[in-house]
């Protein structure tokens, strides 16, 4: 009998290309997502060693870190990298979609939304947050340049056999309670190294119960908690998102694939290298006080004693005193957007929380979409006039300031609640201090004007 | 790849944990399309503190960091290392490294040393103490010695002859171009493509 293997083994072992006794494995790419910034020296060294990129058509690129997401002039530098993804692309023969393109977004919400993320796939991108993909139920690990080089010139990674985990939440989620509380929840309880050296695959009712965006949201952090990839086996719930999205198999062609997708849930009986579990019940809205992602707590909470010399810095850094209560905090921003939460999904759920209600007075608020189609799709269903209404600005699609590389950035000493994924010292710009929250927790605490959950709300 | 066998120098004590990435490299310096010239963007943040370790002048001239677990956590960006390279760093001596950073680092011959905290500690208590105190990777003898301090470390045998021969990774796997000839002759058809669709 075949020994019971984990979903990331399955998808693994299907992907080796070349195994020898004491090297890493030789792993095949089947999609390379590629963007403006971790990519200029990865084409550059291929053209001084005389290499070409081998499967364009196996790679896809757009503009999304360094996009403004407002009309206006462009720094020449910044010119100059995107000038130069869409000249290495032409030359390459490589898809892009450029900034102006209804195509275009960020590199993880887009791959998704064309259809292109499916379920047994290798993904790659130069961007930590690649993880995202894998809540189609495929591998997805975030590279640094040099491994961009290497898969454009050979469409192969050699890499070392990861350990498992398992994480389960079960039971059903409290109201008001997203997936953006679930993963900042397991994050706060296994910590920010929690996950190293391992593919996390999260598991359990909680889970299942989530819509592919959610379950986006989830595994986009799970190098938050320093995983190498997070993924979630993909189902019913996957097959609906996907069928009829523009590179989604068809005919006979997508009945062999469901079949083949149906096969890859992990088997009953193997074995993760570690496991931990959650009850679902458990959780409540989460905000961030420090300045990791692991330094959470919820709603209800204060602003915890320092533990240790990391978290007395934090406490400095944010500016924020023990025992404060955490809805007693008063941010000057409200940012909803990121490859965490700026599908359309989080949108939806932070306009209705929105509709018909107002940002405080004296606070700066603003949405970027993830993509620009998010943005076609939001404008269809009324969205944009529900934030514009309550005094959001409506940008258009890219990473801004989530990590503060455009002119969407924080001012020193700025505090704000973001649905990004870093809550890091300066990330969203100079001496900005951020709080990671959910859409409905950043909707809710536009209105208030300090954290709150959507239930604060109704009284 | 710069071969990596032996390195004799003066160390850095950053004594922090989960030092991330945005930390060692600011996001708004990563506009620049070069590989080279990141290092006086190290620390951009924290070397505006004048009492940075990094400006303190009996560090000058350090080549080794030593550093608190979960160093290199976050962003992927590769330019973290060459901001370290370019700024003379050999290597960094920390008890736990997050994995992008490591393999980034393995990739340009920046060698990531796993030692226990109680010897990152002890390592960072002899420099505090004396900062001309020289302390020695060896990757051939898979040791760390300085006057108080001599540890072993670990580094998969691969991973170590790779970084020893000075070795590409892509010139490694190009050996294989057969077999990921025949990979590719196997794939289904089904597998996406990219369209503009």
């Amino acid at each position: 009998m075949r020994t019971p293997s984990t979903l990331a083994e399955k998808i693994w072992e299907r992907h080796v290309v070349h195994r020898a006794d004491g090297e890493p494995d030789l792993l095949y790419v089947d999609l390379h997502l590629v963007h403006e910034v971790t990519s200029p020296q990865a084409f550059e060294g291929l053209r001084l060693a005389g290499r070409s990129v081998r499967r364009p058509d196996l790679t896809v690129a757009t503009m999304d870190h360094n996009v403004p997401t407002i009309a206006g002039p462009v720094d020449p530098v910044s010119r100059t990298q995107m000038e130069t993804l869409e000249r290495n692309c032409t030359q390459a023969g490589i898809t892009l979609f450029p900034t102006g393109d209804l195509g275009q977004g960020i590199v993880h919400v887009i791959g998704p939304q064309m259809g292109l993320t499916q379920p047994g796939l290798m993904i790659v991108c130069g961007d930590s947050h690649t993880s995202t993909h894998g809540a189609f139920g495929a591998l997805a690990i975030g590279i640094g340049t040099s491994e961009v080089e290497h898969v454009l010139a050979t469409q192969t990674l050699p890499q070392r056999t990861p350990k498992t985990m398992a994480v389960t939440v079960e039971g059903e989620l409290p109201a008001g309670v997203s997936a953006k509380d679930v993963i900042l929840g397991i994050i706060a309880r296994i910590g920010t190294d929690g996950g190293v050296g391992h593919v996390v695959e999260y598991r359990g009712s909680a889970i299942r119960s989530l819509s592919m965006e959610g379950r986006m949201t989830v595994c986009n952090m799970s190098i938050e908690a320093g995983a190498r990839a997070g993924m979630v086996a993909p189902d019913e719930t996957t097959f609906a998102y996907l069928e009829g999205r523009p590179n989604a198999p068809i005919g006979s062609e997508w009945d062999e694939a469901l079949e083949d997708w149906r096969s890859l849930p992990t088997d009953e009986g193997a074995a993760f290298d570690k496991e931990v579990a959650f009850d679902a019940a458990d959780l409540r809205p989460h905000v961030s006080w420090g300045t990791n992602p692991g330094q959470t707590v919820t709603i209800d909470d204060v602003v915890p004693e320092p533990a240790d010399e990391t978290a007395e810095r934090a406490l400095a850094y944010m500016d924020l005193r023990p025992g404060t209560a955490i809805r007693d905090i008063r941010p000057d921003t409200i940012f909803i957007g990121s490859c965490t939460n700026s599908r359309i999904e989080d949108l939806r759920e932070a306009a209705r929380i929105l509709d018909g209600r107002k940002v405080r007075e004296g606070l700066r608020a603003m949405v970027v979409p993830g993509s620009m189609l998010v943005k076609r799709q939001a404008e269809r269903e009324g969205l944009d006039t529900v934030f514009a209404d309550a005094g959001f600005e409506w940008r258009d699609a890219g990473c801004s300031m989530c990590l503060g590389m455009n002119p969407d950035q924080l001012s020193p000493g700025e505090r704000c609640a973001s649905t990004s994924n870093r809550n890091f010292e300066g990330r969203q710009g100079k001496g900005g201090r951020t709080h990671l929250v959910s859409p409905a927790v950043a909707a809710a605490t536009a209105v208030l004007g300090h954290f709150a959950a959507p239930e604060d709300l109704d009284g | 790849m710069k071969p990596f066998t032996e390195h004799t120098g003066r160390a850095l004590p950053l004594d922090r944990s989960d030092v991330d990435t945005d930390q060692i490299v600011p996001a708004r310096y990563l506009r620049r399309i070069e590989r080279s010239g990141f290092g006086p963007f190290l620390f951009a943040e924290w070397r505006k503190d004048p009492d940075f370790v990094l400006n303190r002048p009996e560090f000058a001239g350090a080549t080794i960091l030593l550093a608190g677990p979960n160093f290199g956590s976050g962003s992927s960006r590769e330019h973290a290392v060459w901001a370290l390279e370019d700024a003379g760093f050999r290597t960094v001596i920390a008890p736990s490294f997050a994995d992008i950073f490591r393999t980034n680092c393995l990739k340009i011959g920046v060698l990531p040393v796993e030692l226990a905290q109680e010897s990152v500690r002890a390592l960072m208590d002899a420099v505090l103490d004396d900062p001309t105190t020289e302390i020695t990777v060896d990757l051939q003898a898979l040791r760390v010695s300085a006057p108080a301090v001599h540890e072993a470390f670990e580094i998969d045998p691969y991973t170590r002859w790779r970084l020893l021969e000075g070795l590409d990774d892509i010139e490694l796997t190009l050996r294989n171009a057969d077999a990921i000839d025949a990979y590719e002759r196997a794939r289904p058809a089904r597998l996406p493509a990219v369209t503009r669709a």
